[in-house]
């Protein structure tokens, strides 16, 4: 199956097979007014199966948001049909506005208007706990 | 440091010299008896309280100052909806420092960013209270005159403990320290404060739901109550709430140095028959309280 390259655009790479649509939605790629393909299970000498996300556009995207998603992708900006920046993303020390605390008891249960803040706990499991009940974050 | 919201804010240097003010304040009351002349302490309770409350009242009437506050969120704007970081903003001008309970986990902390007045948080949800670990350590400091190399048994509801979470995060720092974790299966420590304090540290511990079976080895036996307002399901507190009873017949095989500390309020945890036990240290604790609130109040407010 071919996909035409892009000349002016994003590319989301070596996304761990089967999470591509999980990040489609995070990133509300629906809401973007350009052409989106979204690959599933592709062959890849690196991951032996991965996602890949071609986006037909340059934007802004949440960095952070991706890294916590998935901290194995790549990110190619394309611009002119040349690749001008390859981004390796990471787990970030801060996720805001991502995740929902599901704890009763916390704070933001009752106080919705209060940011989401999760803070990374430990970077080998990716925990990430609720800045305010110390929760784990689960998607 | 300008506020307290958890108790590992606080360096074992800062909580040394903590301890080290509170057993001046003890040896020397009146040299502290007008350090905070002028001040204000708002005490806001917006989940009942006796002692937490009264011993932040008599820590700041001690040094001079003066209070106000609430002791239920009924008699607040929360009653009428208002959020935790308006009715902080409003108290900010009116109080020099913030004494704060909140049932709910957070709470404290969405004050401390609202405000530029020092926030203590004196209890939210079964999260923290690092007041009463504070007054916890003041107590082991006096009981036993060190925290190192001490096996501390800690029994009951280790859930929602905020207490117990407190306790462990502070004595998880010091050198040779042992934890007994005795409880029902369903109360059971939190798997968060078991990997961040205990396995990280590589402290040694057990979790054991045989009270006797422990206590031999113990140097601190920190009993807690099985808390009825934690719990959704009023049928799990009634099968729970029993499961400890600390009577003189099973402190038999106890160390003749044991130090027994409660929190409190007790239920029917510990029998009244352990009150005169030279090794029941709970209302001698309550003592120290007040203390360590006077060091922590005089510390946030820069009056040490």
């Amino acid at each position: 199956m071919t996909i035409d390259s892009i000349r002016n655009g994003i590319v989301i790479d070596h996304i761990t097979a089967g999470k591509a649509m999980q990040l489609y939605q995070i990133l509300k790629l629906d809401k973007v007014d350009a052409s989106v393909a979204l690959l599933n299970n592709v062959s890849s000498g690196k991951l032996g199966r991965k996602d890949i996300i071609k986006i037909d556009t340059l934007l802004e995207l949440d960095w952070d948001l991706i890294g916590y998603v998935d901290p194995s992708i790549t990110v190619n900006i394309i611009k002119d049909g040349v690749r001008v920046e390859k981004r390796q993303l990471k787990l970030p020390e801060v996720i805001r506005g991502v995740v929902k605390c599901k704890n009763p008891r916390c704070i933001t249960s009752v106080e919705q208007e209060l940011p989401q803040i999760f803070d990374l706990t430990d970077a080998a499991k990716h925990v990430y706990r609720c800045r305010y009940c110390e929760t784990k974050a689960e998607m | 440091m300008r506020s307290l919201i958890d108790i590992m804010q606080l360096t074992t240097a800062e909580i040394d010299e903590l301890v080290a003010l509170g057993s001046d304040i003890i040896a020397n009351p009146e040299k502290y008896a007008h350090k905070c002349d002028g001040k204000i302490l708002a005490t806001l309770f917006f989940e009942p309280s006796t002692r937490t409350r009264l011993s932040f009242e008599s820590a700041m009437l001690s040094l001079g100052g003066k209070v106000l506050g609430f002791s239920e969120a009924s008699s607040s704007s929360a009653a009428k909806g208002e959020s935790v970081a308006d009715t902080i903003r409003t108290v900010g001008c009116y109080a020099d420092i913030i004494a704060m309970r909140h049932p709910k986990e957070g709470a404290p902390l969405v004050a401390s960013m609202n405000t530029s007045v020092p926030v203590i948080n004196a209890g939210d949800g079964g999260h923290n209270h690092p007041t009463q670990t504070l007054t916890d350590l003041l107590t082991i400091h006096h009981e036993k005159g060190h925290f190192d190399n001490l096996t501390v048994g800690l029994c009951g509801d280790l859930k929602f403990g905020r207490t117990v979470h407190s306790l462990i995060a502070a004595m998880s720092r010091y050198t040779g320290t042992k934890f007994v974790l005795i409880s029902p299966e369903e109360l059971k420590v939190p798997s968060y404060v078991k990997e961040t304090y205990i396995k990280k540290n590589n402290i040694p511990y057990e979790q054991v739901t045989d009270l006797e079976e422990a206590m031999p080895k113990l140097d601190i036996l920190y009993m807690t109550r099985v808390q009825r307002e934690r719990f959704f399901n009023e049928e799990d507190y009634l099968r729970l709430k029993d499961s400890y009873i600390l009577t003189p017949d099973k402190l038999k095989t106890a160390k003749k140095d044991l130090t027994i500390l409660h929190p409190l309020p007790r239920v029917n945890e510990i029998s009244v028959a352990v009150d005169d036990d030279p090794r029941a240290a709970y209302f001698r604790q309550v003592r120290y309280g007040r203390f360590i609130r006077m060091a922590l109040i005089l510390t946030l407010l820069g009056l040490n």
